[in-house]
């Protein structure tokens, strides 16, 4: 197991390096000019200026490796600094990846974004999961039965319908004829007396229970399917003959071995928790990860949407890593050597 | 005399002319779910692309007059905030959506069925192609999709025009980010059939390489590259008004479904209705998709059919 891990790793890293690479490329070929968006009257030696100030002038091979350098050396290093409050070497001289818009250091703007996108959307993923266990579970067990007939199609439904209209349809509905939830999340609120936390949890119900219903029609499916593959098997038919009562076979004989692909698909999906961001945010105004990238996007703000992007990236090979051992751990039968 | 009639009733309804086709199309009736999808699907391509010659109302006439009006029988889903008619404009933008749809899967299963062929059957191109796949498989897809559009749109509308520009560059974009699971099932399986007897015998007598993949090979690959073509045009569409709807897709004048949802969510509290007719049509179009794609896999299963 361990070497197969490392090996693993060993592979993630010219798989990161590339994707690196790959955006950093797709970035720098763009027809794409930094001070295009400064007004006209800005003469044309300023603009090579302020081009120098953000290090255009240098050839791209060189950018592309203090990119690296700054990401992947300057800024742990930085964060080593803030949580011990020590200094390691000069700290004062280590450049950091600046944001071009915003002139801050691209961390410090995601850090200050990420809490929003992990509550609203995490919370989701959360509640998406505990509602397609048993339903899952249920359909199956009663295949065919009324119950699996509405559950499969709703999850039909849940899974073809984009999160972008069920949530328009929602704020048309909640906030618009009924104004029960604003329709605008409100992130200076600061939780701290009862009014506010009901006006807190008031602005989440949307978003979450939207992203949530979507994540779980998709598990759902899934973990339907797995109990089905389940339930003909031998071991099944011996834990009834030896006089297990249907709810030990089913929830413990039948679920455990069934939420094996369930949790390893739970595993995969994390990632996607903070790219499938992007479409709620916007939708709710939520202003987490997934929208800084929009706004990012829309301000060719290239170090902030290299940054942020290859994030993205290193969270998909590191979550397929975690989904590969998890997947290795729970099932004795996988062998990796 | 009558035993002889017997066995020849008998064997006449044996000779009943059965196709592997035929097959398929008798299981796949026997999915509700699948025969309504499609019934839906093709009544809805049926009144995108002929709709507009019934019903010939400009989508991008304006009317400052009539405009946030409800349904009527000049406007039979009302109008937008500058008068535009929304049933034009939903008939306009569904055409655009569906052809986003199939080309975008078009190139997609073009470039999944290639490498996943490749892949499968010359064992030196296995490893590179794969690791290629995987790679775009760590790709964080929507955010690469919208820095690509956003950087190389202004190029490509000046070369080729404002509509067919943006048209391009999404179809290509979606397609070349999405491939990447039909080429690993049409690898699986590849490497299956090519152990098999038959393209042992077709080795056998000297048939060419080329024509092993083309007579032996890509038939019997035929079923999954099926399935996930369906599904191609169910994530194409989604991809497509996703973009559109973070305002990074169509222009305006030239609307798709998403487009029209991203227009209408300004105007949510007036016009409502603005943001639930592109809605439906594409969450219809979506689900009809997807259950005509489970049908075909149940229909296109050996191991389901004839039961």
């Amino acid at each position: 197991m361990i070497h197969f891990i490392i090996r693993r790793i060993l592979i993630a890293i010219p798989t990161l390096l590339a994707i690196s690479f790959i955006i950093f490329a797709i970035l720098d070929f763009a027809p794409n000019d930094p001070t295009g968006n400064l007004p006209m009257t800005v003469p044309p030696e300023v603009r090579e200026k302020i081009r120098q100030s953000l290090g255009l002038d240098q050839p791209m091979h060189i950018r592309f490796g203090m990119w690296l350098h700054q990401f992947f050396v300057n800024e742990p290093l930085n964060a080593l600094d803030k949580v011990f409050g020590i200094k390691i070497g000069d700290a004062e001289d280590r450049t950091r990846v600046i944001s071009w818009a915003t002139r801050s250091p691209v961390v410090d703007l995601i850090i200050e974004r990420t809490p929003q996108t992990l509550w609203v959307v995490g919370l989701s993923y959360l509640f998406g999961i505990l509602i397609a266990i048993p339903i899952g579970i249920i359909s199956a067990y009663k295949q065919y039965s009324m119950f699996d007939q509405i559950g499969t199609f709703v999850a039909m439904v849940g899974f073809s319908v984009p999160t972008f209209f069920t949530g328009m349809v929602a704020i048309i509905i909640f906030s618009v004829q009924l104004e029960w939830f604003p329709m605008i999340y409100d992130t200076t609120l600061v939780v701290d007396s009862w009014n506010h936390f009901v006006k807190q949890v008031k602005q989440m119900i949307m978003p979450v229970t939207v992203l949530a219903l979507y994540n779980a029609s998709q598990l759902s499916r899934f973990m339907r399917a797995s109990i089905l593959d389940n339930l003909n098997l031998d071991y099944v038919r011996t834990a009834r003959a030896k006089g297990r009562s249907e709810n030990v076979v089913l929830l413990i004989h039948v679920l455990r071995n069934s939420l094996i692909p369930v949790v390893t698909l739970i595993a995969l999906g994390i990632p996607t928790i903070f790219s499938g961001a992007i479409i709620t945010e916007q939708i709710f105004r939520v202003n987490g990860l997934g929208q800084l990238l929009v706004i990012a996007i829309e301000g060719a703000d290239i170090p902030l949407v290299q940054t942020l992007t290859f994030i993205f990236a290193v969270l998909i090979v590191a979550f397929n890593l975690v989904a590969d051992v998890v997947y290795g751990i729970l099932d004795p039968r996988i062998r990796y050597d | 005399m009558t035993e002889n009639t017997a066995t020849l009733d008998s064997f006449e309804i044996q000779t009943e002319h059965r196709s592997l086709w035929v097959d398929v199309w008798r299981q796949f009736r026997k999915h509700k779910g699948a025969l309504v999808g499609m019934f839906v699907f093709m009544l809805i391509t049926f009144c995108v692309f002929i709709g507009p010659f019934i019903y010939d109302v400009d989508p991008n006439a304006i009317n400052f007059r009539e405009r946030n009006l409800g349904p009527s029988w000049s406007h039979p889903l009302g109008t937008d905030n500058i008068g535009h008619d929304t049933l034009a404009q939903m008939l306009a933008g569904g055409r655009v959506s569906l052809a986003v749809g199939f080309l975008a899967m078009l190139i997609s299963l073009l470039i999944g069925s290639l490498i996943g062929v490749l892949a499968g059957f010359i064992k030196s191109l296995d490893g590179p192609l794969m690791r290629l796949t995987d790679l775009f498989l760590a790709l964080p897809i929507l955010p690469v999709l919208l820095v690509i559009i956003m950087l190389f749109r202004d190029t490509l509308r000046t070369l080729y025009g404002p509509e067919m520009g943006i048209f391009f560059l999404i179809v290509f974009v979606i397609g070349i980010t999405s491939w990447m699971h039909t080429a690993r099932i049409v690898r699986g399986d590849v490497l299956g059939i090519k152990e098999r007897e038959f393209v042992t015998a077709a080795h056998s007598i000297g048939t060419r390489k080329r024509k092993i993949i083309f007579r032996h090979i890509l038939p019997n690959i035929l079923s999954p590259i099926m399935v996930s073509a369906t599904l191609g045009v169910a994530n194409a569409i989604i991809t497509e008004s996703a973009l559109s709807f973070l305002g990074l897709g169509f222009p305006p004048d030239f609307p798709t479904w998403g487009r029209l949802l991203y227009d209408g969510a300004t105007f949510i509290q007036i016009t409502p209705s603005r943001v639930i007719w592109p809605g439906v049509f594409i969450a219809l179009t979506v689900l009809s998709v997807n259950y005509i794609g489970d049908g075909l896999r149940d229909a296109l299963d050996p191991r389901l059919r004839g039961r």
